[in-house]
């Protein structure tokens, strides 16, 4: 009797747990899709017509289905990239900067190497290549602002913004002068076409969804692999947790500040580098406007947990893909859909707003994301 | 007074605007060069200094306000937004129509920043996500309203973007009508007197923002209610228990950060250009928090240093115009995007510390527990 009894009541904490863990997130959805049908009804839209085209334009065939899945495999990767910098106790406000840089630099190695050699390569040594030409750059540029908090105490907040700036100045220096597309019909900032062996093969014959989502979904579990079943995340946990606590612990909690930093920014790179192998087949500019800012509400969204980012990239991929056929049926703009993910946003990152509008206690202790300027 | 932090502020400048003379003086003047810079620094720096300011007053009160970005994007769209239905739809004149526009800028800020104090200081959020929720908020606000409104099925303008009512135009100070007699036939004389009188033909949000910065260096440093707040950003415990009421008085201070940035939204849309875009604030509410802290969190260091972004971008600027007489081994120059990064990276080195070490308040960034 003893050991069932214990094994029932441990499903049910299972089960309690995942309960706690998903309510907010749920009232906090409930609650800004209540209010999105306001603001539709307020502007003289029909909210049941736009919900019922958003849901189609998602989920409502199998090209839907592909489409959600190709805007959710950049959310992935960003979303994680955020959320395993959270985990560290750093706020990375700059995945799109790292971002773009992936992109630039998988595109690079994309239509270039072969050149460069003067021979073809084989997709299986030049398609890795790419991938980890634009991984290794966004963690480089991300370290350079993991080091800087770790060694002189600047905050990542403003250093990573600023490496966002800076990041687009550049990529649009290199993409709009030496990396720009030389055919003479071509009159935007974008490079050539990437060659066929650095390309990401799809899934299914006439569908875009390709093999990048499985690695988006790979690199899920091993983020969470890494956090949970390695003394490295075990490290990374506990500086996020308490730096002073860590220090004192013999951990050294510099180094762990830029290895944070480098691992997110490698996940960001990496986003950048999908969407040029997988997808797009080349970097044009401006492709990757708001993928940063959409990773950080899908990272608060889904508590900073791997299983949770990829649930949260889901619902805001839906709403991505989805907008399209809802703009079609009502007229709508698709910025409504920044504004829900906003309010989304709002109330996943005030909890207690939710709190007090349901009547839910809190249980357990408030979460640090985030400290002052002092570091 | 901090005189290295000054004169170190004074050193950059210098070589700001040197760089510029050095470049342009075969094509200009350098007095006129010069001038020109001034004129230009005075003005950009204008929502920096507002934005630095709202940071100060918030932050003083230890409530760290990263969504001044936001509340600035905001406030220039609202306020644009007023002024251009006024016009628009009332025929109102120009000055009432900008003035109400900035009113409204003001008020949409004073908003934000009880957003902010409602997300941080009733909820004990965590303040820089409280911003951060502001910043994204204010990016699909703003760009929602404005697709709605010209774009939409209901637009009011049935898909045509109306003309705006234009900006505010330039104070005049008499400094040309006093000091010509003076300079008898002499054309160079005059020309002289002309491009000083430019730099002090300010635009009243400018003109206002240099006022307001010793307003509040007088209000945080020389009054009771000032001493309060600096408290309650110290050690809010202690200023509880003589007696002040916390959270009212971080409410406050939150309120008028936001109405600051909000008047620092205002010169995008009323003063600098007749448009509103999306995403135009471009990062300036992120350098703003830079100059408060290079500013080390006072009014008049903020004011400096904000100056000091001015230059950086006023040399942007400058550096398109004399682009021809840029030497060649500096090329690169000529490109935007390469000089169009000096704020960001100068940004970058002022948070190293290099430049000396700034001392937030002891209670910045915590909520208050009794």
């Amino acid at each position: 009797m003893q050991p069932e009894k214990k094994k029932s009541s441990f499903a049910s904490q299972v089960l309690q747990s995942i309960y706690e863990a998903s309510v907010i997130p749920f009232l906090a959805i409930l609650t800004s899709v209540i209010i999105g049908g306001l603001i539709i009804k307020s502007v003289g839209g029909d909210p049941f017509v736009a919900y019922k085209g958003l849901l189609q334009g998602a989920f409502g065939s199998a090209k839907a289905w592909s489409e959600t899945a190709i805007w959710a495999t950049p959310y992935i990767f960003a979303g994680l990239a955020v959320a395993l910098a959270f985990r560290g106790g750093l706020f990375n406000i700059g995945a799109e900067g790292q971002l773009a840089f992936g992109a630039v630099f998988s595109a690079l190695i994309g239509y270039a190497l072969p050149g460069w050699l003067g021979f073809d390569l084989p997709i299986y040594i030049h398609l890795p290549l790419a991938i980890l030409a634009g991984a290794l750059a966004g963690g480089i540029w991300a370290a350079i602002v993991g080091a800087l908090k770790a060694y002189t105490g600047g905050h990542e907040v403003i250093n990573t913004i600023m490496m966002n700036y800076i990041a687009l100045n550049m990529t649009s220096f290199l993409v709009g002068g030496v990396m720009k597309d030389k055919n003479p019909l071509n009159v935007i900032s974008r490079t050539p076409l990437i060659a066929e062996s650095a390309r990401i093969a799809p899934i299914f014959d006439g569908l875009r969804i390709h093999w990048g989502f499985v690695l988006a979904l790979v690199m899920a579990f091993l983020v969470w692999w890494l956090l949970n079943k390695t003394t490295l995340g075990f490290e990374i946990r506990t500086v996020g947790l308490n730096p002073d606590a860590a220090k004192y612990a013999g951990i050294n909690v510099k180094k762990i500040i830029t290895l944070t930093m480098l691992f997110s920014g490698i996940l960001a790179g990496m986003a950048g580098a999908i969407e040029v192998t997988g997808l797009n087949y080349r970097h044009e500019l401006g492709f990757s406007s708001g993928y940063g800012y959409d990773a950080i509400a899908i990272a608060l969204l889904g508590k900073s947990h791997p299983l949770g980012v990829v649930l949260a990239s889901f619902l805001f991929a839906a709403m991505r893909n989805g907008a399209t056929r809802m703009q079609f049926l009502t007229q709508l703009p698709v910025d409504l859909i920044s504004m829900i993910q906003a309010l989304v946003l709002l109330f996943v990152a005030a909890d207690a707003i939710v709190r007090y509008i349901y009547r839910i206690k809190a249980k357990g202790e408030r979460v640090t994301l985030t400290r002052g300027w002092g570091g | 007074m901090d005189w290295k932090r000054f004169g170190f502020i004074a050193l950059i400048i210098t070589v700001l605007f040197g760089a510029v003379v050095a470049v342009g003086q075969e094509q200009q003047r350098p007095l006129l060069i010069i001038t020109s810079m001034l004129a230009t620094t005075i003005s950009v720096a204008t929502p920096l200094t507002l934005g630095a300011l709202s940071g100060v007053f918030c932050e003083r009160s230890g409530v760290v306000n990263i969504g001044i970005e936001g509340m600035m994007l905001s406030s220039a769209f609202f306020g644009w937004f007023t002024a251009m239905y006024l016009s628009n739809i009332y025929d109102w004149a120009l000055m009432p129509s900008i003035i109400t526009g900035a009113i409204v800028a003001v008020l949409a800020g004073a908003l934000m920043g009880l957003l902010l104090g409602w997300l941080s200081i009733t909820f004990k959020v965590d303040q820089i996500i409280g911003g951060t929720v502001i910043n994204i908020l204010a990016v699909g606000l703003t760009g929602f309203l404005n697709r709605q409104l010209f774009f939409g099925k209901s637009s009011l303008f049935q898909g045509t973007v109306p003309s705006s009512p234009g900006v505010f135009s330039a104070a005049h100070f008499p400094i040309n009508e006093i000091f010509s007699p003076l300079c008898g036939s002499g054309a160079l004389c005059l020309e002289d007197v002309n491009a000083i009188n430019r730099v002090f033909d300010q635009k009243p949000i400018a003109l206002l923002a240099i006022a307001l910065v010793f307003v509040a260096h007088y209000v945080l440093f020389k009054t009771r209610w000032g001493l309060r707040t600096r408290a309650v950003g110290e050690h809010p415990k202690a200023a509880d228990t003589v007696g002040i009421n916390v959270e009212r008085m971080r409410y406050v201070n939150v309120l008028i950060g936001g109405m600051l940035a909000g008047l620092g939204g205002a010169y995008f849309t009323l003063e600098s250009i007749p448009s509103f875009e999306p995403l135009m604030t471009n990062g300036r509410g992120f350098i703003s928090l830079a100059a408060m802290i290079f500013g080390n969190w006072t009014p008049i260091g903020a004011w400096a240093a904000a100056l000091v972004f001015g230059a950086s971008q006023a040399l942007q600027i400058n550096m398109q115009l004399f682009r021809d007489s840029i030497p060649e081994q500096w090329a690169f120059l000529q490109q935007s995007y390469v000089v169009g990064l000096t704020p960001y990276i100068l940004t970058m080195l002022i948070l190293t510390g290099i430049i000396g070490k700034t001392t937030p308040p002891a209670a910045d960034g915590t909520p208050y527990e009794k």
